[in-house]
């Protein structure tokens, strides 16, 4: 019994990485208190970001260069992008301007 | 009154304040429904409909309160003003919901947009619903009516940071009161405050000292706003600026509070602090009666 829950858990987990499975997220964003937690994440071409917003307040995920927009998240909505470009990302909330952050994003090696 | 008075009384507290913004920035109480006032229209802003929380469970019934209140004034006012924030997030269905309350005003409506009415900094949303009759393509617009010149001035714009007028209104502007004299009574309506309110907030606008420069030849001119949740008044030469309560929620006063944001109250005290406002303008010099729909107001 123990072999077949083990043998089950590690067919749940080889689903879990296969290139079929939904994209998976290699780091959260958490807006809160108007800020965006943490203000830099650095990731690598093909990763994803989940934005989460915790505020009672709705937040917009904005690029600088407009090169990605969430538009309007609502209290506890959240959002995904997938980074396909390497390159330094800034990006603001278009509601509260002065909640920055900013996206590092290397060439997958 | 005493100027120190009259600034302890605009609080957003405050139900049924009067007062005048004279050209020597002086508060003069004074009774309204003067019989010749040149011009009379109310303002509302920052409605958000479409926001569910603590600080206003139910945004749609204030505003129906507010819109119920207008229609029961004795004597309509020329238009009503909505200098924006109508939406929480742009959606169509909010949208909609609004548009069905607003046209229900018995007098004219002109409604700003406001930044969640253009979250994607997409205008198309707000300009099917509430394009402004007249305006230009991009939404701005201007008109005379009673010996005031209207002027409609969007500061939602995002390019690099929230709150740009942009050049291609700015000549817009330029062009418009070209040809006016100096005299001329203007009333210019916006949604974020066209000067450094409070900038660490992001209230105010990038590029609105250019706007200030072509408004400070004029006489009298008078820029009612919303965005801040809250009565705020500030004089500058020639130039009078006034903020309004929302319909919907107070936000904190600025920096009295870790960031901007709705302010959960007891249900009373949310009813004291949103509403909406009388004006009238004679002779340049615009009166404001600001109701809130607490008791009593």
């Amino acid at each position: 019994m123990k072999r077949i829950l083990l043998c089950l858990a590690l067919l749940a987990i080889g689903t879990a990485v296969a290139p079929a499975a939904p994209t998976p997220t290699t780091a959260t964003v958490h807006l809160r208190n108007d800020a965006f937690v943490p203000a830099t994440v650095t990731i690598q071409t093909g990763d994803t970001i989940l934005f989460v917003n915790d505020d009672d307040d709705a937040h917009t995920v904005t690029a600088t260069d407009m090169s990605f927009d969430s538009k309007g998240l609502d209290t506890h909505q959240t959002w995904k992008h997938t980074f396909t470009k390497a390159g330094t990302y800034t990006y603001f909330c278009q509601i509260h301007p002065f909640m920055k952050g900013t996206i590092i994003v290397k060439d997958a090696t | 009154m005493r100027r120190g008075d009259f600034l302890s009384h605009v609080a957003w507290t405050g139900a049924g304040i009067a007062y005048t913004i004279s050209a020597q920035g002086l508060a003069v109480g004074r009774a309204l429904g003067e019989p010749g006032a040149a011009a009379r229209f109310v303002q509302i802003s920052d409605s958000h409909i479409g926001f569910h929380q603590a600080a206003n469970p139910d945004v749609t019934a204030t505003l129906q309160s507010c819109v119920s209140a207008i229609n029961a004034l004795p004597e309509q006012p020329d238009f009503v003003v909505h200098t924006g924030d109508i939406t929480h997030l742009s959606t169509p269905q909010q949208f909609d919901d609004a548009h069905a309350i607003l046209h229900t005003l018995r007098a004219p409506l002109i409604a700003l947009p406001g930044e969640h009415d253009v979250l994607g900094n997409d205008f198309k949303p707000y300009l099917s619903n509430f394009k402004i009759k007249g305006a230009t393509d991009g939404g701005w617009a201007s008109w005379d009516a009673g010996g005031v010149h209207y002027v409609v001035l969007l500061n939602v714009f995002s390019f690099e940071t929230m709150g740009l007028i942009g050049n291609d209104q700015l000549d817009w502007l330029r062009r418009d009161l070209a040809a006016r004299p100096p005299s001329t009574p203007i009333v210019v309506f916006t949604h974020v405050p066209l000067y450094a309110l409070f900038p660490s907030w992001g209230w105010t606008t990038q590029d609105g000292a250019n706007a200030l420069a072509l408004l400070r030849p004029f006489d009298h001119v008078t820029v009612l706003y919303g965005h801040i949740h809250q009565i705020v008044t500030h004089v500058d030469g020639n130039l009078h600026f006034a903020s309004a309560m929302s319909t919907a929620y107070p936000q904190p006063a600025p920096g009295t509070a870790p960031k901007p944001g709705p302010l959960a109250l007891p249900h009373d005290g949310l009813l004291h602090a949103i509403g909406y406002r009388n004006v009238q303008v004679d002779r340049g010099d615009a009166d404001f009666q600001d109701h809130s729909l607490g008791a009593g107001a």
